[in-house]
């Protein structure tokens, strides 16, 4: 059942965030590769045929994102490492950032080659003080070593890469967010299309990437696009950090193949649930994705098959319930979180998800009201589709889906004023 | 657009002077938060005045972002994990509750000594090991009651 770490084959090691230690596992190789045996055009087919996709939660194809860019060498393009990871029950890439920053920055050298791109930024969320430290530490070791600066590796290409510090507000994960608070202003997402591969920074074409995905280019160079699109199902290739949290014994970060079902997650790897008690509701891929419960433990962790169980992939942090928990809390909770990022940009978002919240919030304390669950479904109904930016399908999904599953413990609480979980 | 316009947009010198100053606010008020520990009327206007922007820009700028204060908080500002992965993990409301009675104040309020104050925040991203606390600068994992005990006696000199 073991499966080879490859994205998180350093962190384990002592100083794993130094270059010498990232130097003597092979660090740096795949640049070194990519800059005196690869043209652009062959990187974009490479990771074309990998098969990779997006680790920030869209899942959108890395090498058609990369073959969007254009391909004058005249047009200023950047690139932006999104490390502004907020959604909660995902903790991957704070774990990657501190522990092994250099196999980001060497993913994020190699993606901005592809593209023709000379200037980089990282966007840290502003609450990872450890996270800011080691990616400047980071980036001057690696400019240090010839990895970043003018001529990079005596090959002529010239890169720049800085941090840029977030300031708390999780909608700057959303790409065009992250834009405009790059340009330091508000962190109000944009109209797509244009997509930031068109119009991006200051107007520029922009190839912005989660920092998971960046981690796992240099494998694929090195070891090729074959052997990483052996790994996985049909339509989600590659290795994938899944973050497991809640009523589990040994929550934490495990690296496994897309395609791994739950059960093998929470079971084997993750130890199952405390105290020998039951699985009640999974929430598979971060709070913007809809819940689950015990009856999909077979269901894979991969993009196809999560979609066809209702749900979605989103980052892989799996947060896990237990037969305690109770629904009506997990989901007040969840959209809270999104009713206080609302980016207020547009109403049925800012408006709706207060809304949710007062009716979740007073069914939770006993005082629903009887048309409270039909109320709740029509606000979620009013707020689909109907947003600025995706975030409002998402701040929905908490509420709609443990609906579908939970009904009857909505209309216990409503009905007898109290909750029907046991130890509430 | 013209296509002609839209080339000539794309290849001129970006960012442009302005664009790049204006780029620098988000670390601007940061530095200009240390001072106090909060943004005053005088740090915003001193931001706006160097980096060329109206006022109610910059006001309207940090507003936004939940990291920068513009009242006065304690010295250290303990600020409690009250994601969903936290709770079930335990945490959440127990150290919450806990550091209220031990503090004697309520979420939002500092102590009158000016020392501490409790906020409570989304999730820090540490859900693996929850129930999670930051103060100031620093994280705090797998917390119980009793690690919090130690933590405040330290902070306040005890
Ligand atoms: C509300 C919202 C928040 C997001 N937060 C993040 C985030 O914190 N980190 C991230 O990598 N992507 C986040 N995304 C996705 C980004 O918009 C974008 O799709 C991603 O960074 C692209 O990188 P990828 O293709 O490598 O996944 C968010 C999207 C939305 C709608
Ligand atoms: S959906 Fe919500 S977060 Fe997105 S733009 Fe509208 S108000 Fe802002
Ligand atoms: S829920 Fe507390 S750290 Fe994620």
């Amino acid at each position: 059942m073991a499966f080879e770490r490859i994205l998180l084959r350093n962190v384990g090691r002592p100083n794993s965030e130094k270059i010498d230690t990232y130097l003597e596992h092979g660090g740096y190789q795949a640049l070194r590769k990519t800059l005196h045996e690869y043209t652009s055009e062959d990187l974009i087919e490479m990771l074309k045929k990998s098969g990779l996709r997006g680790r920030g939660g869209a899942g959108f194809p890395a090498g058609l994102k990369w073959s969007f860019m254009p391909k004058d060498s005249d047009v200023t393009k950047y690139v932006c490492v999104n490390t502004d990871e907020g959604e909660p029950g995902t903790f991957k890439d704070r774990l990657l950032v501190e522990r092994d920053p250099h196999s980001v920055i060497e993913g994020a050298i190699i993606a901005s080659y592809a593209v023709g791109a000379h200037r980089a930024f990282v966007y840290i969320r502003g609450e990872f003080f450890l996270g800011v430290k080691r990616w400047m530490k980071a980036i001057d070791d690696a400019y240090a070593r010839g990895f970043l600066g003018k001529d990079i590796l005596g090959s002529g290409f010239d890169l720049d890469l800085s941090v840029h510090r977030g300031a708390g507000a999780y909608i700057c994960g959303e790409e065009t967010a992250m834009l405009e608070s790059l340009e330091g202003k508000r962190g109000e997402p944009r109209l797509k299309p244009p997509y930031p591969a068109q119009v991006g920074l200051w107007g520029q074409p922009t190839l912005v990437h989660n920092v998971e995905t960046l981690a796992c280019v240099p494998h694929i160079v090195l070891r090729g696009p074959e052997w990483f699109a052996s790994i996985g199902t049909e339509e989600s290739k590659g290795p994938k950090i899944f973050c497991v949290s809640g009523d589990v014994q040994r929550p934490g970060n495990y690296e496994l193949p897309l395609g791994t079902t739950l059960r093998e997650i929470i079971y084997e790897h993750a130890g199952g649930i405390k105290g020998g008690r039951k699985l009640k509701a999974i929430v598979p891929g971060g709070a913007s994705t809809p819940m689950l419960t015990s009856e999909h433990l077979d269901v894979p962790m991969a993009f196809e098959t999560l979609s066809k169980a209702g749900s979605m992939l989103g980052t892989g942090g799996i947060t896990t319930m237990d037969e305690d928990a109770c629904i009506v809390d997990a989901a007040l909770r969840l959209t809270r979180f999104f009713a206080h990022e609302s980016c207020g940009k547009c109403t049925p978002c800012r408006v709706g998800t207060q809304r949710l919240m007062g009716i979740l919030q007073r069914i939770e304390d006993g005082h629903g009201r009887e048309g409270d669950i039909n109320r709740l479904l029509g606000l979620c109904h009013g707020i689909m589709g109907h947003t600025f930016c995706p975030m409002g399908d998402a701040a929905v999904n908490p509420t709609l889906s443990s609906i579908k599953h939970f009904r009857e413990e909505y209309e216990y609480h409503i009905e007898h004023h109290r909750c029907l979980a046991p130890l509430q | 657009m013209l296509a002609e316009e839209q080339k000539s947009v794309l290849h001129s010198g970006t960012p442009t002077e302005k664009q790049a100053r204006r780029s620098m606010l988000l670390t601007a008020l940061y530095i200009a938060q240390e001072q106090h520990g909060y943004l005053t009327k005088e740090a915003l206007r001193r931001v706006a005045e160097r980096l060329g922007l109206p006022l109610n820009d910059v006001y309207s700028t940090a507003s936004f972002y939940s990291l920068y204060r513009m009242e006065t908080a304690g010295r250290y500002a303990i600020q409690v994990c009250d994601g969903l992965s936290c709770h079930l993990a335990g945490g959440a409301d127990t150290l919450t509750d806990y550091i209220r009675q031990e503090l004697g104040i309520e979420v939002g309020e500092t102590t009158p000594d000016g020392l501490f104050t409790l906020q409570t925040v989304e999730c820090v991203a540490s859900c693996g090991t929850s129930p999670a606390l930051r103060i100031n600068d620093e994280l705090y994992e797998n917390m119980t009651p009793d690690k919090v005990d130690r933590l405040l006696d330290q902070l306040a000199g005890r």
